[in-house]
C-alpha cells in the first residue's frame, strides 16, 4: 500500500483540516484517487459501494429513529405532556428500545392472505425510499448520484410507493386494510399532481432539473425570495400536498385510527410493521428535503445583499448544517400540522385538491412563466 | 458518481428488507394457535369475503389523475426550455392550459369531482 494519499491530503488542505466540511470533494477525491492508485478499478468500485452503502444504511436508520422520537416529543409538547423520558437522557433511546422490541416479535402469517404480494409490499416501499435518498444533494460535494433530471427522477420514484401501499392493503385479506389502501391510493394519486405542478413552477425559474445546478442557482438568493409571489404560493401548495402525499395528518385518511385500526398495515406484525412505519418517516424526510432544495436553497447559506459581516458569519456555518436545519424546519411544520388540525373527510380532501389546489396551480404556472419571460424575477 | 450507482441503492433496500426479517425469525419466539392467523376484525371471526367491491369513485379519480399526470410529464421538458424559447413557449402553454382547463371544467360541471 502506498501512503501518498496523506501528501495529497496535506496539499488539498492548505487551510485547517475541517475545510472538507465546506466542500466534501476535498475528502472524496483524494480517497478515490488513492484507491484507484492502489487497487484495480473493479475493487475501487466495490470498496466505494460498500462504504457508501453502509453510510446510507446508517443514515436511513438514524434519521428514521430520530424522526419517530421527534414526532413523539412534538406531540407531547402540544398536548402538554412530557413524552418519552425514561430511556437515556430525555428518552432519546426510546425508539431504539422500540425497534429492538419489534425485532423480537413473531412475524405472523395471515390466513388466506396473498402471501407473495404480502411479502413484496415492504420491499417496494423501502427500495423506493433508498432510491429517492440517492439523488438528494446533502452538502457541497456530498451527492450520491447527480442526475440531469434529478427532480423529475425523485418525483417519479417516490410516487411508486403508492404501489407498495396498494399491494399491502389488497393482499392482507382484511377489510380494514383494503379500505385504507383504496383511500390512500386515491389521495396519493390526487396530490401527486399538485406536487408536480408546484415543482414545475420552480423548474421554470431555474431552467434546469439537475439538483446540483438548482442549488447553485440559489447562491444569489433562495428561489422562494427570487420568484416573487408565485414561488411563495408554490411553496405553500407544495407543503400542503406533500403532507397529503405522505399520508400524514390532517390527511391521514388511510390510517384513520378511529375508523380503520391502522389502515393498510393492520395485518403486518413485528419488524415488517416497523418497515412501513420507518418508510413513512423517511418519506417525510424526503419531501422535506425536496422542499428545502427547491425553495429554500438546499445547502446554500442565507445571504443578505451587501451585509458583508453577516454573510461571512452565515458562510462559516457548514453547508450540511444548513441543509439539515432547513429540512428539519419543514419536518417540524409538517408535524405541527398533524397535531393541530382535525382530520379531513375524504370528500373534503378531494375537493381541496381538485377544486382549489389544481386550478390555483395552473394559473400560478402561467404567472410564473410570464414573470420569467419579462425578466421580473430577481 | 455515475448513474449506474442506482443499482447499489436498489440492492441496499432489498438487503435491508430481506435480511432483517431473517434475523427476526431466528431470535423471535414462535407459538401456534389457530385463531392467531386470522385477519383482524375487532376480535371476532371474519364475516364474508374480504375482497369486496369498492366505490367506483376511486376509479373516476384514477382516470382524472391519469390525464393530468401525463400533462405534468409533458410540461416538465417545456419548463426547462421556457427561458430560452421565450414568447412562443408562453403562448403555447397558454393554449395548452386553456384546453386542459376546459377538460377540468367539463369534469367539474359533470359533478365528477364530487365524492359520493
Amino acid at each position: 500500500m502506498r501512503f501518498d494519499f496523506i501528501a495529497s491530503y496535506v496539499s488539498a488542505f492548505t487551510g485547517p483540516w475541517w475545510k472538507f466540511l465546506y466542500d466534501f470533494s476535498l475528502l472524496t477525491t483524494p480517497v478515490h484517487e488513492w484507491l484507484n492508485g492502489s487497487v484495480s478499478p473493479f475493487w475501487t468500485t466495490v470498496i466505494e459501494m460498500v462504504v457508501v452503502g453502509v453510510v446510507f444504511l446508517l443514515f436511513y436508520a438514524v434519521v428514521g429513529l430520530f424522526l419517530v422520537y421527534a414526532e413523539r416529543k412534538v406531540c407531547a409538547f402540544i398536548q402538554n405532556r412530557l413524552g418519552p423520558n425514561r430511556i437515556g437522557p430525555y428518552g432519546i433511546f426510546q425508539t431504539i428500545a422500540d425497534l429492538v422490541k419489534l425485532l423480537f416479535k413473531e412475524i405472523i402469517p395471515i390466513k388466506n392472505a396473498d402471501s407473495l404480494l404480502f411479502n413484496i409490499a415492504p420491499y417496494i416501499v423501502i427500495i423506493v425510499n433508498f432510491m429517492a435518498l440517492a439523488a438528494i444533494p446533502y452538502a457541497n460535494g456530498l451527492h450520491a448520484i447527480d442526475f440531469n433530471i434529478g427532480i423529475f427522477y425523485i418525483l417519479a420514484v417516490s410516487s411508486m410507493s403508492v404501489v407498495g401501499v396498494l399491494l399491502a392493503g389488497w393482499s392482507s385479506n382484511s377489510k380494514y386494510s383494503l379500505i385504507g389502501a383504496m383511500r390512500s391510493g386515491a389521495q396519493i394519486v390526487s396530490y401527486e399532481l399538485s406536487i408536480g405542478l408546484a415543482l414545475i413552477t420552480i423548474v421554470i425559474l431555474s431552467g434546469t432539473m439537475q439538483l446540483s445546478e438548482i442549488v447553485e442557482a440559489q447562491r444569489t438568493g433562495w428561489f422562494i425570495f427570487k420568484g416573487h409571489i408565485p414561488a411563495i404560493i408554490a411553496f405553500i401548495i407544495y407543503v400542503i400536498s406533500s403532507t397529503a402525499e405522505i399520508n400524514r395528518g390532517p390527511f391521514d385518511m388511510a390510517e384513520a385510527e378511529s375508523e380503520l385500526t391502522a389502515g393498510y398495515h393492520t395485518e403486518y406484525s413485528g419488524i415488517k410493521f416497523a418497515f412501513f412505519y420507518l418508510a413513512e418517516y423517511i418519506n417525510m424526510f424526503i419531501v422535506a428535503s425536496i422542499a428545502a432544495t427547491m425553495f429554500l436553497g438546499g445547502w446554500m447559506p442565507f445571504h443578505i445583499g451587501n451585509l458583508e459581516g453577516f454573510n461571512m458569519v452565515m458562510d462559516f456555518i457548514p453547508p450540511f448544517i444548513w441543509y439539515i436545519g432547513k429540512t428539519f424546519f419543514i419536518i417540524w411544520i409538517i408535524m405541527l400540522f398533524k397535531w393541530t388540525f382535525p382530520r379531513l373527510r375524504i370528500d373534503q380532501l378531494l375537493t381541496l385538491e381538485w377544486k382549489y389546489l389544481l386550478p390555483i396551480n395552473l394559473v400560478n404556472i402561467l404567472v410564473m412563466s410570464f414573470l420569467v419571460l419579462k425578466g421580473w424575477h430577481f | 458518481m455515475s448513474n449506474e450507482w442506482l443499482v447499489l441503492f436498489f440492492i441496499l433496500g432489498a438487503i435491508f428488507v430481506g435480511l432483517v426479517p431473517v434475523f427476526s425469525g431466528i431470535v423471535a419466539p414462535k407459538s401456534f394457535n389457530p385463531q392467531k392467523n386470522d385477519p383482524y376484525e375487532c376480535g371476532v371471526p371474519t364475516e364474508g369475503i374480504t375482497w369486496l367491491q369498492f366505490n367506483v369513485g376511486y376509479y373516476l379519480f384514477a382516470i382524472l389523475f391519469l390525464i393530468f399526470d401525463v400533462e405534468t410529464v409533458l410540461v416538465f421538458p417545456w419548463a426547462v426550455v421556457m427561458k430560452e424559447v421565450g414568447m412562443t413557449a408562453f403562448v403555447e402553454i397558454v393554449i395548452f392550459f386553456f384546453i386542459l382547463g376546459l377538460g377540468l371544467l367539463y369534469a367539474w360541471k359533470k359533478h365528477a369531482l364530487i365524492w359520493e
